[in-house]
């Protein structure tokens, strides 16, 4: 990543530099709009959504959605809340996310330190698998999962998200490693270092940012899965973002939009809350999805 | 080979084992379960399976009865206009944002991830903000309504010849940010020495843009194609929680076709062939730049 000072700035005269800043603030009003508005009206009375304005500020500030989202709110034919499914969500994320960076760390350092004929090619296979339409998984995917009774079960999902996870953790750490310098391997090979001595004590004490870049990026899109969740898990396991679909798209009784803007918040906050602390490294992170490091 | 291996010759030999078998479990499992399952799927594609696989062979019958689904073709023909706007409109706005950031613009840090939030999102969240705020009796219409601009209409969403363009802002909305990050990054790489030397030589600035440093970006505009192509064949949770498919099938993409055959219509065989279909298109973007970009790295 170069440094932040370089820039192609040009030589723009003063309507064109107002045109430019107009236009960023108009994009940035865009961008902001929908999830503002969806805050703003959390907070309001039903009856305030569906009797007045979207845009304006709530005449009497309340936090009943925010309650009725997370513990009263008809989610399918039970009327819990979406906090089991919350969970249901950490059960799933966290382990996932542990398993497929750990994997990806030490496919990163065989793939670059421990090279051997045909090496690239075996990457390249990991690699696609992080494109592939999961579509073309699905059915022998569920047929798997029924037949070893994982079916249904926060088991069964972390290992999807871990399979279909290796490919880009592998990626990151392949393409990091790749540039630490060998030299530094082979001299501790020389001093009688094994391979996961060399792993332990040279490259991982290095690996922070890198690891930091694979954990967010690896629960972002985990944690916002649906097409997994909604194939292969049951009340048990339902992940929250089938969930909010559920509390969101279901068609009986009155349309609580506070309820369900607040419920999609709900599903929100942990993502936002990863980009807001570690936000540079998600850019980085995404940066280095495009193959070369 | 002949003699006696001693205690130094089977550590090596250990040594150049151990790789090989701390890779084989992520082997093992790709290969299984990514191209194990891509053949199963594929053989399913042949087959009369309905509600359950079936293991009896029909050619290619499941693919001439997929084309001659209206049902599909709608899919096809959605995924087209929904892939070549989305690709289009994030690339230009992706393009144009980063352009103008990079003009040393006053709170460029704060601007950034105000363009890039969206990203974090999951896409049922992205559907459920986008969907209100389209709604013609709740949302932007009925605003403007009531702020006294009474003809302004905006019904996309719940006219099915526009549907599908509800999903492309939506989908545009998420992800324009981060092709952003992408050519901010492209355009910070760029030698600064040579616009100098170009502005020197008394070049303009659309020259300079067009010569030098649209050139430059060639492979920040290829990333961002693949990423953009694979993420919209891919495209499924938005038009779930945006549209449904509808209305009618106005917004129906392959992804959702596919698991409707497949899922609810118990037409297994002919949802195996559309998920081939599917990944036959993401491999004719893909493999050709995986190829070409670990080619370039030896």
């Amino acid at each position: 990543m170069s440094v932040a000072t370089q820039d192609t700035a040009l030589r723009t005269g003063r309507i064109s530099r107002a045109f430019i800043y107009l236009f960023l603030l108009l994009m940035a009003l865009f961008y902001l709009l929908p999830f503002a508005i969806m805050v703003i009206n959390s907070l309001k009375p039903l009856s305030e959504i569906t009797g007045g304005n979207m845009m304006s500020l709530p005449r009497e500030w309340t936090l009943d959605a925010w309650r009725a989202a997370w513990s009263t709110a008809q989610i399918g034919v039970e009327p819990t809340g979406l906090k089991p499914y919350f969970w249901n969500s950490i059960k799933m994320v966290v382990p996932a996310v542990a398993i497929s960076t750990v994997l990806g760390a030490l496919n990163g350092y065989v793939l670059t330190k421990w090279r051997f004929r045909g090496d690239t090619i075996l990457f390249g296979l990991m690699l696609f698998s992080c494109f592939i339409p999961f579509q073309i998984v699905l059915i022998p995917m569920a047929r798997v999962l029924g037949l070893t009774g994982l079916a249904g079960t926060t088991t069964g999902l972390i290992l999807v998200h871990v399979v279909y996870g290796i490919g880009f953790s592998t990626l990151y750490f392949r393409n990091y490693y790749a540039v630490f310098p060998t030299e530094l391997v082979r001299a501790a090979m020389m001093d009688g270092a094994g391979f996961f001595g060399i792993f332990w004590r040279i490259l991982m004490p290095s690996s922070g940012p890198i690891t930091v870049v694979c954990i967010i990026w690896q629960f972002t899109n985990i944690w916002n899965d649906f097409l997994f969740g909604a194939s292969f898990a049951d009340f048990d396991s339902q992940p929250i973002t089938v969930a909010l679909n559920n509390l969101v798209n279901s068609s009986t009784g009155v349309k609580e939009y506070n309820v369900h803007f607040a419920g999609a918040i709900y599903a929100a906050l942990p993502t936002l809350l990863v980009y807001i602390v570690a936000g540079r490294y998600f850019v980085r992170g995404l940066m280095s999805g495009s193959v070369k490091g | 080979m002949a003699s006696a291996p001693t205690q130094a010759d089977l550590k090596t030999r250990l040594q150049t084992l151990i790789p090989k078998l701390v890779l084989s479990p992520s082997l093992a499992v790709i290969f299984l379960f990514v191209y194990g399952f891509i053949i199963f799927t594929v053989y399913l594609s042949f087959t009369d399976s309905r509600i359950l696989p079936s293991f009896n062979l029909v050619g290619f019958e499941n693919y001439s009865k997929l084309f001659r689904l209206s049902h599909w073709t709608t899919s096809i023909t959605n995924l087209g206009i929904f892939a070549g706007l989305y690709i289009g409109i994030s690339t230009l706005i992706g393009l144009g944002l980063a352009t103008f950031l990079d003009q040393k613009i006053r709170g460029e840090g704060l601007l950034r991830p105000i363009y890039l939030y969206p990203m974090a999102l999951s896409f049922i969240v992205t559907g459920t903000a986008w969907k209100w705020f389209l709604d013609p009796g709740i949302g932007l219409e009925h605003t403007m309504h009531l702020w006294g601009w009474e003809s302004f209409s905006f019904d996309w969403i719940k006219n099915s010849d526009y549907a599908i363009y509800t999903v492309v802002i939506a989908a545009v909305w998420q992800s324009s940010g981060f092709v952003m990050a992408m050519f901010l990054a492209g355009l910070r790489g760029i030698d600064n020495e040579i616009l100098k030397a170009a502005q020197m030589d008394g070049a303009s600035n659309w020259q300079m843009y067009r010569r030098i440093i649209l050139p430059q970006l060639r492979p920040a505009f290829l990333s961002a194609f693949v990423i953009l192509s694979h993420l919209a064949v891919k495209s499924y949770d938005l038009v779930i929680a945006l549209t449904g498919g509808g209305p009618g099938r106005a917004t129906e993409l392959p992804a959702t076709f596919m698991y409707s055959y497949t899922f609810t219509r118990n037409q297994m065989g002919i949802g195996a062939s559309s998920a081939v279909i599917m990944l036959m298109t993401i491999a004719a973007i893909m493999v050709p730049y995986l190829y070409a970009e670990l080619r370039e790295k030896k």
